[in-house]
Parts: structure tokens; C-alpha cells; sequence
């Protein structure tokens, strides 16, 4: 007997309620874009600048005295939080300190290192500190820059080459669900507050290389059914080449999300919020290969009388329209 | 579709065997890594029996490439340096001036006498003459100083660009020098960081130039980014000059080609000094760290033979004067010269613990930066930090893999333990193939790794499901398979391609972290379509002719 997550024919009616579902991605995508002029990021000190000292050590943390030991040090904006998490052993406390950036260019003295250090070991003499992390202002601004480029470049490049590879409609979609994914996912992050840094946006651009897989599947088998089926409306052809894909874009969300779970759990804390953006990313990103894409192609339409001649799917290449 | 020719069938069993023998050293990390130092350190002309112990951990005949792992893993400092390159067009001005002067001075009865105007740019050059008549004569003899640039991309240029209003000559270098002259900064920065950190001999090093003016450097190993600092961001400029005289007034006027410079050890006392030193720290040949007569740490050095003369020439001159010994601007010493000294070496004391002592050894033998640099971004991380994030995500990633191997039993049967056995050897392959390139492993990579854990079945999956589909109307299990292969291509085509364009953009724009994580899901993409189409394609084939099933369930 065969584990199955779908039976073997579905007709489920994907596109009908799609007010409902687009609407829904709309409101979350509003919603999401409030929230993060409102509230913003929570951003790392890679696209802010400043000084992260992470501290362990075998005391409980006292929040409150750690801050007492640093408010004489005159050093501005200090953020202290303690850290969980399950796989640290029971005498194990971590904390992060978190200083805003002195000066214009340079990353942080050493005396001023020195000091906080210091203060901190007052307080809890078995401190150690584990990773000390300082970016100057100059370099947090790049970075930003950096990160926006490469975002626009992944989006832009994945236009065309589902433009090539499809119709302009299909691309149109295929972004339009990635905005939607990077939109939504900004969005949690504004809410939750968890830390934006380097390595987020590494986990936003491989959920546009995520969703985007889901949403090609999708638009593959579309492309397929509607030299198979010239007769059927665009939305039936749409429902039809979902609800044959939908076993498979079942089984690979769940098993990318069985992995993802596992490292979320297992994997420690230092790479905690780089996973929950990718398992946010790969909820979001099935959802809106249906609801977002197949949607907006319904909308815009496609020409049915390309794909005549010698277009036999499986064995095509890279045939411009 | 089910027919693989004989040699492809060896070439991707070779490929196969090939991951295998490739990943395996990974496993056994620590025997190798000390295998592997071994190695080099008898490399190099030592032998020991330690060494020979460490070296038969690992047979010799086996491969024994590694992937490095990144300073978040294994612990180390991450320094990004700016280097102030404009630094070196000020050291080149200062050093024109006493040539102009002179020149000038030999034409006095029409120039009459010449200053140097202060210039609010120190890479600025003003000069005014006293008999203004005289200028246009001045300003031809300062423009024979230019002379034609040397370099492939500055030809047809001069070096310096001169100009001159009423009653001033303003000199600067041209463009296309100060062009030359920060890649020149920039060449000879990097050697020296690469050498002193070379010095202290941790183990693979990155020192890389990003940019126009800055350096990356990353070394694995190191405590913290602050003793790195020290031993990079010391520029380590030794001369030694003539004392003129001291002084606690740092204000106080100096005489014509003078400096005053502070004492390093003695708060409120400097020191007047001749401008242009009698020698300089570039002459050393060489330089330990010793102790003096009274057993305090101290550095001795020797010169090489120009600077042994030169060095032995002015003691024999001056015995009974002070002489300071000037480090980066600061006076380390100043002691009064006993008597000549010949050979050329000779003794730095100071007040120095027997660390910075030896420390100032390793700086003075790399020899001294060209310019100044501050440091835009500093990381820090503890080897245990690192040694948690490995450990905890060897666990997530063998809870991952096993989780995603028994759901695709549970799913598909039979056919999901072919797609297990491919996704073996998927992750094999990235083990080997980043061992290969001499990849670095980072923590968002073992991210990527686990990622492409559980994407890696998606081509199979692809099939698989399109299998199912087409033996519903049943033309065969054959031809079913066939159809299954033919018409899943074009999905799984395209999917991993856009995926693949993401995974390259990342590695092109990213850096860090982000571009250890991009080589691992690039490559994770590239293996797991290959053991899709290839690997789990062939185990089935080869099920398929030796059973010849009637029907298959999946």
C-alpha cells in the first residue's frame, strides 16, 4: 500500500474561487507592506552597522544586569536578548549584545571591544564570547545595495527566460507570484521581528529558485495540455494541468519541508531564521504557483494557436516565440 | 528510454564509484586534516616521529582532498580593510620637494628664493618664488621633473600634472599615475599582509583585494580579530634618524627638514629629529626576537650591505650623540652610540613584553606597509561556536536525509528506493565535487545541502508521477517508462535551469556566507538531475531487463 497525499484523479476547481484566493494574496501582500513601512525589519548589523558580541556562559542571564554592566560605557543604542534553543546543553546561556555603530567608516576599537568585555565578565566571570561581529556604516550601505541588486537581477533574469521559454504571460505570472513570495516573506519578517541579515536575503532569493520550480512545473504541464486539449477553455485547461501536477507539487513541498523542519529544529540557532524564511518560502511559494500565477495567466489570456508545427513537448528547446 | 548503451552505463557507474572514493576522506575530517599537515610540514624538510605518526593516520595512496570549512564552522577573523592609497600620493609629493628646491635653488639669480606654500590637499605641491618675474622660468625647470609614464596603460601620459596661476606653481600626480600608484599600493599591500600572516603560520589564509582599495582577509584559526588587527594594521615603518634634540612642547617650532616625534614609552616626551633618516627599515635583511644585557625582551636585526655601510659610516661619525630608533612615528629608543658599529646588526630595546617583541620581529622582517588602513568590518567567531554549528547540523542533516528516504519508500515503493540510492550518491557527489574544487563549506551551505536533501527528489518525483499517469492508459509498462522519462524532460529542464539562474546570481553578487551557499545549491542542482536522469534512470533499467515485469505498481 502506497502512501498517497492526493488520490489518483482530482477535479478540483482551482481557479473558480479565485476571487477569494487572489484576493486573499492581496490583502497579505498589502498587509505585509504596511507592516514593513510601519513597523520595518529588525535589521542585522550587516545592513546596519554595529557590533554584535554573542556570550555564553554557565550562569542564567539576567537581562537587566547585563545592561546595568553597559549603560556606564556610554555607548549609545545597546540591545541585549538572551538566546534559546533545544540543542543547547542545560548550564548552557548565550545572549547577544548589540551595539550601534560609533564613528562613520571604521568597524568598532578594540578598546571599546576591550571594555564591554570586560564589563560583561563582571557580571558573569565564566563568559566567554563566542563570535564577536562588528560592521562600519560604509560597508552595512553596500551591502544593502548589494542585496537589492541581486534581487532585481534573479527577478529579471527569470523574466526572460520564461518569456523564451513560454509566452510573456507565463513570465508575467511566474514574477508576479515571486513578488508575492518576497513581499509575503518581508512581511513575516516585519511582524515577527525576527533578524534580517546576509543570510536572509540568500534564503529570499532560494525561495524565488523554489517557487519558481513549483510555478514551471505547473505552466510545463499547462503548456503541454493546451496543444492537447485546443478545444477546452483557458481556465479548464488550467484546472486540468493543476490538478495533474498537484500529487507532485505535494510531494516535493512535503519533502523539502521534512528537511527544512529538521534543520529548523536540529540545526541550531545561528541558522534558525535562515530556515523559517525558507520554509515560510516554500508554503508560500506552492500556494502562489496556483493562486497567484495560474491566475494571472487566466487573466491576461494566451494566443491558442501558437505551438503548432514541431513543438512535441519533452524534446523542445529554447523556442523563442 | 530503457536502453542505456554499455559505455555510458560505465561511465556513470565510474562517475558513481568515483563520488565515493572522493567523499570518503570527508568522513574521516580530523585524520586527514592532520594527515594532510603532515604531509606538507615533511613537504617543507621536517621529520619527525610525530610527524610520521600523524602522516600514517591517513594511507598516502588515497585521496585525501578536503572541503575547507568556512571561518562560521571552523572558527577565525574576518577583516575588511580600506587601504588609504591617497596616502601614497602625499609620501611622493613630500619626497619631490627637496628635488624642486634644489633645482630652484641653482637658478636663485632669477627666481630668487622658494617656498613651499601650504596646501590644504597633501597630495598637493605649491610653490611660490620670491622674484615673480621668475615664475615662468620656474615653472619650465619644475615641468622637466615629469617625465613619461612607464606603464602599458598610461603611455603618452606624464606622471606629473603641473600647473601654475599668478604667483604660484602647483604640482600633483597626473591621473593616469595616481592610476599606477594604487595598484602598485595595492600590489605591495597584499604581499605584505599575505607575508606576516604567512609569519604566525595559521593554516590557509585568504587574503584577496575586492575592489579598487580594499582587502579581504580571512584567517581560519586565529583567536580574534583584534590580534589580527594588530599584526596587519601596523604599518611598521622603521627608520632611524639623528637626534637633534628633545622637547616636552609637541608645538615646538622645528628647524628646516625636522620632525618632532612622541616618545612610544615616555608620556610628554618628544623628540626632535633630523627629517631624512640615515636608514630605514626596508635594509633589514633580518630581525629576531632577543633579549638585551638585563634579559628584557628586545628585537635584534641586521642590515643588508648598503645599510651596513651606511649604518656603520654614521656611528663611527657620531659616537657619544643620541640616535633614535622610530617606529611608525613613534620613538622606540633613543640611545646614545657607544661606539662604531661595523657589522651591520645590531639591538632594539624598549619597553616590550616578549610577545610584542616577537610581534615586532614578524613586522619588521615582512617589512612595512605602504600605506595606512582602517577596517570597515571585523567577525569574530569562537571554534566552539563553529564545532556546535557543525555538530548540530550533521544531525539535522542525517535526521533530514533518513526522513526524506523512508517518505519516498512509503510514496513510491520499489522506484522510491532507486530515487533513495540516487539521492546517495547526489550527496556523494557535492561531497566530492566541493572537495575537488577546494570549495568551503559554510553554514548557510550545510543549509543549501539539507535544502537539496529535500528538493533532490523532485526530478524523480517528476517522473515518477508522470509514470503513474501514463500507466492508467496502459500502453504497456514499458512504454510507460519510456513516456514517463520523455515527457517529464521539458519540466524538469526548465525548473532546475531557473533555479540554476538564481544559484548563479548569487554566487556573482553575493559574497560571504551567501556565495558558499550558492556553490552548494548550484551544485546541488547540477548532481541531483544527473542522479535523477542518470543514476536512478540506470538502477531501474537494470531492474527492468532483469525482471521484465508485467505490471509495476508505484
Amino acid at each position: 500500500m502506497r502512501l498517497k497525499l492526493v488520490p489518483d484523479q482530482t477535479n478540483i476547481n482551482f481557479m473558480g474561487p479565485w476571487r477569494i484566493t487572489f484576493g486573499l494574496s492581496a490583502l497579505l501582500m498589502v498587509l505585509s507592506t504596511v507592516v514593513f513601512f510601519a513597523v520595518g525589519l529588525n535589521f542585522g548589523i550587516d545592513f546596519q552597522g554595529g557590533t554584535s558580541i554573542r556570550t555564553q556562559g554557565t550562569q542564567a542571564i539576567d537581562v537587566g544586569s547585563y545592561r546595568d554592566a553597559i549603560t556606564p560605557l556610554n555607548l549609545g543604542d545597546v540591545s541585549i536578548s538572551e538566546v534559546f534553543d533545544p540543542t543547547y546543553a542545560a548550564d548552557q546561556h548565550v545572549a547577544t549584545v548589540r551595539i550601534q555603530s560609533i564613528g562613520d567608516a571604521e568597524s568598532v576599537t578594540p578598546e571599546v571591544l576591550a571594555q564591554v568585555e570586560a564589563a560583561l565578565v563582571g557580571v558573569d566571570p565564566t563568559l566567554t564570547f563566542t563570535s564577536v561581529e562588528s560592521v562600519g556604516p560604509k560597508v552595512s550601505g553596500e551591502l544593502v545595495q548589494e542585496a537589492i541588486i541581486a534581487v532585481i537581477a534573479a527577478l529579471c533574469s527569470v523574466l526572460i527566460y520564461i518569456w523564451l521559454r513560454f509566452e510573456w504571460q507565463f513570465a508575467l505570472g511566474a514574477v508576479a507570484a515571486l513578488l508575492h513570495d518576497i513581499i509575503l516573506t518581508i512581511g513575516v519578517f516585519s511582524i515577527l521581528q525576527i533578524k534580517f541579515d546576509l543570510a536572509i536575503i540568500a534564503a529570499l532569493l532560494t525561495i524565488v529558485g523554489y517557487s519558481l520550480n513549483d510555478t514551471v512545473v505547473v505552466f510545463d504541464r499547462v503548456r503541454e495540455n493546451l496543444i492537447k486539449f485546443k478545444k477546452r477553455t483557458l481556465e479548464d485547461v488550467l484546472n486540468l494541468s493543476l490538478n495533474e501536477t498537484l500529487s507532485r507539487t505535494l510531494m516535493t513541498s512535503v519533502t523539502t519541508l521534512i528537511a527544512l523542519i529538521a534543520l529548523f529544529v536540529l540545526g541550531g540557532d545561528v541558522i534558525r531564521g535562515f530556515v523559517f524564511a525558507m520554509i515560510w518560502g516554500v508554503l508560500v511559494g506552492t500556494w502562489s504557483s496556483v493562486y497567484v500565477a495560474a491566475v494571472i495567466v487566466k487573466r491576461l489570456g494566451v494566443r491558442r494557436d501558437l505551438g503548432k508545427g514541431g513543438d512535441k513537448p519533452g524534446t523542445q528547446f529554447a523556442t523563442a516565440p | 528510454m530503457l536502453q542505456i548503451s554499455l559505455w555510458k552505463r560505465a561511465l556513470i557507474v565510474l562517475l558513481c564509484l568515483a563520488a565515493l572514493v572522493y567523499a570518503t576522506p570527508n568522513l574521516f575530517y580530523d585524520r586527514v586534516e592532520r594527515h594532510n599537515d603532515a604531509v606538507l610540514a615533511m613537504e617543507a624538510g621536517q621529520d619527525t616521529p610525530e610527524l610520521q605518526a600523524e602522516r600514517s593516520l591517513w594511507p598516502d595512496w588515497a585521496p585525501s582532498y578536503l572541503i575547507n570549512l568556512g571561518l562560521d564552522l571552523r572558527g577565525g577573523a574576518h577583516l575588511l580593510a580600506e587601504v588609504h592609497v591617497s596616502d601614497v600620493y602625499a609620501d611622493r609629493i613630500d619626497a619631490l620637494w627637496p628635488e624642486v628646491r634644489d633645482l630652484l635653488l641653482n637658478e636663485r639669480a632669477i627666481v630668487g628664493g622658494v617656498r613651499r606654500m601650504p596646501s590644504d590637499d597633501p597630495g598637493v605641491l605649491i610653490i611660490a618664488v620670491s622674484n615673480a618675474d621668475g615664475l615662468d622660468h620656474a615653472f619650465e625647470i619644475v615641468q622637466s621633473l615629469s617625465r613619461p609614464m612607464q606603464t602599458l596603460t598610461g603611455i603618452g601620459q606624464q606622471d606629473l600634472e603641473i600647473t601654475r596661476d599668478q604667483s604660484q606653481i602647483r604640482i600633483t600626480l597626473s591621473e593616469a599615475e595616481r592610476l599606477a600608484t594604487d595598484d602598485r599600493t595595492m600590489a605591495q599591500s597584499l604581499e605584505i599582509i599575505r607575508r606576516r600572516v604567512d609569519e604566525v603560520g595559521t593554516r590557509e589564509p585568504t587574503i584577496l583585494r575586492q575592489g579598487t582599495d580594499r582587502i579581504l582577509i580571512q584567517v581560519p584559526g586565529i583567536g580574534s580579530a583584534d590580534e589580527l588587527k594588530a599584526l596587519i594594521g601596523t604599518t611598521a615603518r622603521l627608520t632611524f634618524h639623528p637626534v637633534i634634540g628633545t622637547t616636552r612642547d609637541p608645538n615646538e617650532t622645528a628647524g628646516l627638514r625636522q620632525v618632532i616625534h612622541p616618545s612610544a614609552d615616555d608620556e610628554g616626551q618628544f623628540y626632535i629629529l633630523e627629517q631624512t633618516p640615515v636608514v630605514t627599515g626596508e635594509q633589514l635583511v633580518d630581525a629576531q626576537p632577543d633579549f638585551d644585557q638585563n634579559g628584557r625582551p628586545a628585537v635584534s636585526f641586521r642590515f643588508n650591505p648598503a645599510g651596513a655601510r651606511a649604518f656603520g659610516l654614521y656611528t663611527a661619525e657620531n659616537i657619544g650623540s643620541p640616535f633614535a630608533i622610530v617606529l611608525d612615528d613613534k620613538v622606540i629608543s633613543a640611545p646614545v652610540i657607544q661606539s662604531h658599529i661595523p657589522g651591520g646588526s645590531g639591538i632594539i630595546t624598549g619597553r616590550f613584553s616578549v610577545e610584542e617583541s616577537t610581534n615586532l620581529a614578524v613586522l619588521l622582517r615582512a617589512g612595512a606597509l605602504p600605506a595606512q588602513m582602517t577596517f570597515l568590518e571585523e567577525r569574530t567567531i569562537g571554534p566552539e561556536l563553529g564545532q556546535d554549528s557543525i555538530d548540530a547540523g550533521k544531525i539535522a542533516a542525517v535526521v533530514a536525509m533518513s526522513l526524506v528516504l523512508v517518505y519516498m519508500v512509503l510514496s513510491y515503493g520499489l522506484f522510491g528506493m532507486f530515487a533513495n540510492i540516487a539521492l546517495l550518491f547526489n550527496v556523494a557527489m557535492i561531497f566530492a565535487i566541493l572537495s575537488l574544487i577546494g570549495g568551503t563549506l559554510t553554514l548557510p551551505g550545510i543549509a543549501g545541502i539539507v535544502l537539496t536533501i529535500g528538493m533532490a527528489v523532485d526530478a524523480n518525483v517528476l517522473i515518477f508521477e508522470r509514470i503513474r499517469e501514463e500507466l492508467r492508459t496502459a500502453r504497456g509498462t514499458a512504454r510507460a517508462i519510456e513516456l514517463g522519462y520523455e515527457k517529464a524532460m521539458s519540466a524538469i529542464v526548465d525548473a532546475n535551469i531557473t533555479t540554476f539562474i538564481t544559484a548563479a546570481i548569487l554566487f556573482a553578487l553575493g559574497s560571504g556566507p551567501v556565495r558558499g551557499f550558492s556553490i552548494t545549491l548550484g551544485l546541488g542542482i547540477i548532481t541531483s538531475v544527473f542522479a535523477a536522469l542518470f543514476v536512478a534512470r540506470l538502477i531501474l533499467v537494470i531492474w527492468y531487463q532483469h525482471r521484465r515485469p508485467k505490471t509495476i505498481t508505484i
